[in-house]
């Protein structure tokens, strides 16, 4: 049977706003290991303590990982090749 | 800002002289993982020790299972704070597999069937202080727990006790673990409160 | 735009939807509103220092200073026995939000919605219906919930009572209530219904083996994966 465990990217939301003003779980990220271009909030999420690690629903590879100790936040983006985030057209 | 809840009590603490600062006791076994379970064929399962020099020394499942086996009963301390007391675990003492290994090095990087990696200095792993464990409680150790074989390392936080394990590398320069770079300490001593860097 | 930040918010009135689930009323001051189907995470403290964190979907619609979680209570849980059998009316706890803008639908929209429940993934859509009934939507939505057996069903009353134009599946998958038509059973494609609108989404959320199910589903029904939006509790959140 597969593993039912993790949850997925919507739980970022919070722990992301510790970081930017703009939600983040919108953004679509693209795997690094199999270029497969996702929403975070679609992303597969094991939670472990203050850890964060969200993993591409294709290929399992850890696309972005989220830390919190108490003196610092970590966020690491070596498993993406990009972040897209929309905004709003402020050029109108 | 914080304020306290009245009646909260998380999870029941204890402040007996085993339990390292900072954890409570626990008579569960939490689950707790960084990727889904892997499927793992005992068949092609392999343990793989890779030296500095380029030279590799592998078991199967029929090998590691025809080695001497103890039956280490242990205290665990996991960093997300729970500690388990008494565990009862049964391997091979990851001394009976160096044996035959020759190497300068003084880190290892444990790695896993799934991707996780762990680093510890190869002196850690070494004089009775870790195993290669296939059996927990007297049963065979459960794929959630880190099954067919995981890696036993109790005196240090219970992430450097790599589950799935599938090989150790050793080097003679420190590389940094899937936690550790990621901010978890490089050692993870939990009776010196070792969580983060910097600890 | 500014930083949220984690706030205090006064538990101002409480009631149970099932022996399991209690519906919470808090009234956060600094709110600003939200859109249903966003969540908030709750952060609990001890005497000690000890402090455990989780995330609650919001189940009202928006309504001023005033926002409703309902909480399930999970077996050997950490936080949400303390909030569905400790807290009490007067007491605070400490939240942040509203937070998560993918599992959400903005009520102006027009075009068609499509709403899967498995247990208490039910919260976040009931917030949906609930501000459709508010705001005086057209949308047209679909309602379909599956549960155990009756005496876990959050807000049976009000999913019962909706009118017409909300149709509403209820599965029960273990024990169907006495004289039901319907016999016990997981949702059925047919139930799903066939995606005959490009323009629908759907939301699904519940325990993250029911969202995979009915998201293969979706798709086997023609639904574009595109316009599937999903949320996952996972195997069960303490």
């Amino acid at each position: 049977m597969s593993d039912m465990s993790y949850t997925d990217g919507n739980l970022l939301a919070g722990p992301l706003s510790d970081l930017f003003t703009v939600d983040l779980t919108i953004a679509t990220t693209t795997c690094a290991g199999c270029g497969k271009v996702d929403r975070v909030a679609a992303l597969h999420v094991y939670v472990v303590g203050e850890g964060y690690v969200a993993r591409c629903p294709g290929c399992g590879d850890a696309v972005l990982r989220f830390l919190r100790t108490p003196t610092q936040v970590v966020l690491d983006l070596r498993g993406t090749f990009s972040l897209r985030v929309p905004v709003a057209d402020d050029t109108a | 800002m914080s304020f306290v809840n009245p009646g909260f009590h998380g999870r029941r603490r204890d402040t007996s002289d085993r339990i390292p600062p900072g954890q409570f006791r626990t008579d569960d076994f939490p689950v707790l993982s960084a990727g889904p379970t892997p499927g793992i064929d005992l068949d092609t399962w392999r343990f793989t020790i890779a030296t500095e020099g380029g030279s590799t020394h592998a078991w199967t499942w029929a090998q590691l299972q025809a080695m001497p086996r103890e039956t280490p009963t242990v205290d665990i301390h996991c960093v997300t704070k729970w500690s388990k007391l008494d565990t009862v675990w049964e391997g091979v003492s990851f001394d009976t597999l160096m044996d035959d290994v020759d190497t300068a090095a003084d880190y290892a990087l444990v790695q896993s069937y799934g991707g996780y990696t762990t680093n510890l200095p190869l002196d850690d792993l070494l004089d009775g202080q870790a195993w290669l464990v296939f059996g927990f409680d007297g049963e065979p150790l459960a794929p959630e727990h880190g099954g067919p074989v995981r890696m036993l390392v109790p005196h240090l936080y219970l992430w450097k006790s790599a589950k799935w394990v599938r090989g150790v590398q050793l080097r003679l320069q420190d590389e940094p673990g899937f936690w550790e770079t990621m901010g978890y300490h490089e050692y993870g001593d939990p009776w010196r409160e070792q969580r983060y860097a910097g600890d | 735009m500014a930083r949220l930040r984690w706030t205090a918010a006064s538990v101002v009135d409480a009631r149970y939807e099932t022996p399991t689930a209690r519906t919470l009323v808090l009234d956060v001051p600094e709110w600003l509103g939200h859109l249903p189907g966003q969540h908030v995470d709750v952060r609990l403290t001890a005497e000690d220092g000890y402090t455990a964190q989780r995330s609650y979907s919001i189940a009202s619609a928006p309504d001023g200073t005033h926002v409703e979680i309902t909480v399930q209570r999970i077996q050997d849980g950490e936080v949400s026995p303390y909030l569905v059998d400790v807290v009490a009316v007067g007491d605070l706890i400490e939240l942040r939000g509203p937070v998560g803008g993918w599992f959400s639908w903005d009520p102006v929209g027009v075009d068609p919605v499509l709403l899967v429940a498995g247990g208490s993934g039910l919260v976040p859509l009931m917030a949906m219906v609930r501000t459709r009934q508010a705001v005086g939507s057209t949308a047209p939505i679909r309602l379909v919930c599956s549960v155990r057996s009756p005496d876990e069903a959050l807000y049976l009353d009000e999913v019962g009572a909706l009118p017409h134009d909300v149709p509403v599946v209820l599965a029960f998958t273990r024990e169907a209530p006495s004289g039901s038509e319907r016999p016990a059973g997981r949702v059925t494609l047919g139930e799903l219904g066939r995606a005959t609108n490009p323009a629908e989404t759907v939301y699904v959320c519940g325990p993250t083996g029911f969202v995979e199910a009915v998201a293969t589903m979706l798709v086997t029904l023609g639904h574009d994966p595109n316009h599937i939006r999903t949320e996952r509790f996972g195997g069960g959140r303490a």
